[in-house]
């Protein structure tokens, strides 16, 4: 089937044509996704070629495993759970290098503990550039722990669900909600740094 | 009565309007009390909204291509 004609396809007939073997169907598939999959190995992995070799990896994984895809998830759901397990793979590869650790962090509590407490204003992102506030998103996500990392990038940023993220990371409901939230307090108060209204300043440091 | 602490341990749940009503009442009574805990609700609530409106970046052309030259390389291995 030519490709223009699939480009406004629903997503579930495109995997119905990929799995009778339309191999042009599958690369609109790849198309939809590519982008967000990039960015999810980006995120996860910290490192670009890592990310990019995940986004082969998944891709050729679907592939092959089409036939296996039970269709009661959708493939975006499917296909990111593939790319999870490669981009973690890849981590705990690099962890045998000893230059990255993915060792479960201790539970001590002591993360949820907000440092700074300072109101932003009403749109904080706007005094920043586009590419200043890439920059600073981008910082603030790497200095999370990985297994943090995973749990926000899966549940804020690919919107995926709880039970989605849980299925995804191989974890419990109630792990994922518990990293989430660390994620999202430790995120939220490096952000503080920059977003904090001006006025509040003079106040932290007197 | 609640406390902060019980407010922190519910606060994603509470963003993510996953809480029933009558918790829900409890947790927005106690941040119009708490003027630091509407603060941190409200920067978190920020950081994620933030975070979601992050357009993914167009995929570099030469990762593309060379994703696609990879998969024709497996697509024709297979159908063969």
């Amino acid at each position: 089937m030519a490709l223009s004609s699939l480009a406004g396809l629903e997503e579930s007939a495109l995997v119905t044509q990929a799995r009778q073997g339309d191999t042009v169907a599958f690369a609109e598939l790849v198309r939809r996704y590519e982008g967000k999959i990039f960015r999810l190995a980006q995120h996860i992995t910290q490192n670009r070629e890592d990310a990019e070799d995940v986004l082969q990896e998944s891709f050729m994984k679907a592939y092959e495993h089409l036939d296996q895809f039970k269709g009661d998830s959708k493939f975006y759901t499917w296909i990111v759970r593939i790319a999870v397990n490669q981009a973690l793979m890849k981590l705990r590869r690099r962890k045998t290098d000893k230059s990255v650790s993915l060792d479960e962090t201790i539970d001590t509590g002591e993360d949820t503990v907000v440092r700074e407490i300072a109101a932003w204003g009403e749109d904080p992102e706007q005094s920043f550039s586009r590419e200043e506030l890439g920059s600073i998103l981008d910082t603030a996500i790497q200095s999370l722990e990985p297994l943090y990392r995973s749990v926000f990038v899966l549940r804020d940023i690919e919107e995926l669900s709880t039970e989605e993220t849980a299925e995804a990371l191989g974890l419990s409901v109630p792990a994922v909600k518990s990293r989430l939230l660390r994620a999202r307090l430790q995120l939220r108060e490096k952000l503080t740094r920059f977003f904090k209204r001006k006025g509040d300043d003079a106040f932290a440091y007197m | 009565m609640l406390t902060c602490k019980d407010f922190l341990s519910e606060l994603s749940d509470y963003l993510d309007a996953n809480i029933d009503a009558e918790l829900r009442a409890k947790l927005e009574r106690h941040i119009t009390e708490c003027p630091n805990c509407w603060v941190i609700a409200d920067t978190t609530r920020k950081t994620i909204q933030i975070y979601k409106g992050m357009e993914p970046c167009a995929i570099p052309a030469d990762v593309e291509s060379r994703l696609m030259k990879a998969l024709e390389k497996k697509m024709a291995a297979k159908g063969r």
